[in-house]
């Protein structure tokens, strides 16, 4: 998978504790089966013309505790399918954090406080280094943890399983 | 070095010597999806050529998030399901028998000292079985399914003490919000919880199924409770088996202690839109409710809604305010009728549906409406969560909480009515 990324920074209103059910409510996961189609609601709850706004490569930038609550797996496809191509948040929910490693959308762990919403940042998954080109201001985030960065390297779980035929997380 | 209840289930279901960090790939004895995450699972398991599920005790799906179907689009999804379960020889509970995290235990399928994995999650419920079971995502629980076993790290544990005599009328779900709210929605992120100590010993099966459903909502992994002759009363007296009962040693190591005072416990309540935003009940005295409701996988078993039905007997809910309950399973809603509790409910004006969610999720039995404030019974409380954000409140308390509230039309703490 690609390492550099290029995208802009959406923020929300909402720092932290942003929740799964504000990823993709419960009203469309429980009926729509087409991550495509639930694409076209994500945080719709939060940001009602997020969808709209989104551009494929986009992050999303966030706080604590991103991805609390419901287990539900739509969250982390539905924001790949919207196009997100990682999130930026300085701590995750357990559930979700493999999830995205799972589906194959990556989770960036760093401070986002300097990061303005609207921004173009740059995120090299290898060094861990997330940056505004503009001004210049970086941040070194946290190490992705070897599990999942082979997770992430083979295209999620599942496939994973496929290509060793087993875990082979070391 | 004395291990703690996780270190041990996952080191005998690794044959390692299982220390906090570490990466460990463990045997799983059993995995369960529901209606609203079985989809993505069954897209996996069928990519992955699945047969059988070689977890030791098997798996199963239980339609419960939208039950009976409510729209043509969630009955194409329960179809797949039922075909996919059909196909395969999966025990399927169907609509009406009730929610997966009161299935589950009352099937015996989950033991003392087991370790578990559900595509919900609330599936650390399990926890008050002294098991360690923990809530994934579908893809999670396919690779449990299909290799029967996982990957985990070895999570470190938060020792929560409490002590004291709860008073009257406040409930383990008082206790439980007022632990959330103290240590906030993330404050337990990965880590394994023991609730321990006099106020649990002596604490029903039913309040301690309340507090490990609701260890989730501070971030918490696992929280298995310890083994007692309560939990071998509970599992003997339905004819369960009895597993391998796990006990932290006294020595084991403890990340960090809480200690709580239950004594000194009044009833509480969540205010929207968050779970650890919560408050006294008395404080939000006045606030005026449109809907009540009772149930969920936190509050719909049989003790929950004895609390709520000895308040509300020979009562009636106040005028303009819906008391809506949702049973836990079937069973809990054969012994509320047998019990004369259904009664005592729906003569008091309670609108009594299917066993099952319910209203929790938003998709059916309950929608609020714009403007309108909810007091409920459940884990949630999130904007949008009961399937309206057009500024509705949902506020969380205790059985009790909601009776009382559901009698005056306003939050009401149930000391005084």
């Amino acid at each position: 998978m690609n390492v550099k990324l290029t995208g802009s920074a959406h923020r929300f209103s909402q720092n932290d504790d942003i929740n799964t059910d504000y990823i993709i409510s419960g009203r469309y996961k429980f009926k729509i089966d087409d991550m495509n189609e639930l694409a076209k609601h994500v945080m719709e709850d939060i940001s009602p013309d997020f969808a709209a706004k989104v551009h494929k490569g986009d992050f999303i930038v966030a706080g604590r505790n991103f991805g609390c609550g419901s287990s539900r797996e739509q969250a982390p496809r539905a924001l790949k399918a919207a196009g997100v191509s990682a999130v930026i948040a300085r701590s995750y929910a357990r559930i979700f954090y493999r999830s995205c490693f799972n589906v194959g959308l990556p989770l960036v762990e760093c401070d986002t406080e300097w990061i303005k919403d609207g921004v173009v940042l740059t995120v090299d998954l290898d060094t861990g280094e997330v940056a505004d080109p503009k001004t210049g201001m970086k941040v070194q985030a946290k190490p992705i943890p070897k599990t999942m960065q082979i997770l992430l390297h083979d295209g999620g779980l599942i496939p994973h399983l496929k290509r060793h035929g087993d875990f082979a997380l070391r | 070095m004395g291990k703690t209840i996780a270190e041990k289930v996952l080191a005998s279901h690794t044959g390692l010597d299982c220390s906090t960090g570490e990466i460990v790939v463990a045997s799983v004895d059993f995995c369960m999806s529901q209606d609203g995450t079985s989809t993505m699972m069954i897209r996996e398991l069928e990519s992955l050529g699945f047969k059988v599920p070689k977890t030791k005790n098997g798996m199963t799906i239980v339609i419960d998030h939208n039950s009976p179907c409510p729209s043509v689009d969630v009955a194409k999804i329960h179809t797949r399901i039922r075909d996919f379960a059909k196909v395969n020889g999966i025990p399927l509970h169907d609509v009406g028998e009730g929610i997966c995290h009161q299935l589950v235990p009352e099937s015996g399928k989950v033991l003392p000292g087991d370790l578990v994995v559900g595509a919900d999650s609330h599936t650390c419920t399990y926890g008050a079985l002294n098991a360690c079971s923990t809530g994934l995502g579908s893809a999670d629980v396919a690779a449990a399914a299909y290799t029967g076993k996982l990957w985990f790290k070895v999570p470190e544990t938060y020792s929560i003490v409490v002590n004291g005599k709860m008073p009257r009328r406040v409930s383990a779900k008082d206790l439980v919000l007022d632990v959330i709210g103290s240590l906030t929605a993330d404050g337990a992120t990965y880590k394994s919880t023991e609730f321990v100590s006099e106020t649990i010993d002596a604490m029903s099966m039913d309040g301690r199924f309340t507090i490990a459903n609701m260890a989730v909502e501070m971030g918490a992994k696992f929280c298995p409770f310890e083994f007692d002759f309560k939990t071998a009363e509970w599992l003997s007296s339905r004819g369960l088996g009895s597993g391998a009962k796990v006990m932290s040693d006294h020595d084991a190591t403890f990340e960090k202690r809480f200690d709580f005072d239950a004594s000194d416990l009044v009833p509480k309540v969540a205010k929207p839109h968050a779970v650890d935003n919560v408050v006294d009940a008395s404080v939000l005295a006045g606030t005026e409710i449109h809907q009540a409701f009772l149930g969920t996988c936190t509050n719909g078993r049989l003790s929950d809604l004895e609390a709520a039905a000895k308040l509300l007997k020979g009562k009636r809910v106040k005028s303009g305010v819906r008391l809506i309950v949702a049973p836990a399973s079937r069973a809990v809603l054969a012994e509320a009728i047998d019990g004369g509790v259904y009664s005592a409910l729906l003569k008091a004006g309670a609108v009594i549906v299917a066993p099952g969610c319910g209203p929790c999720v938003g998709t059916h039995a309950g929608i609020p409406g714009d403007g309108e404030n909810v007091i409920s019974t459940a884990n949630r409380n999130f904007k949008g969560r009961m399937g309206n954000n057009k500024d509705v409140g949902i506020y969380l308390g205790s059985p009790e909480t909601i009776a009382a509230s559901a009698l005056t039309g306003r939050i009401t703490d149930p000391r005084e009515v």
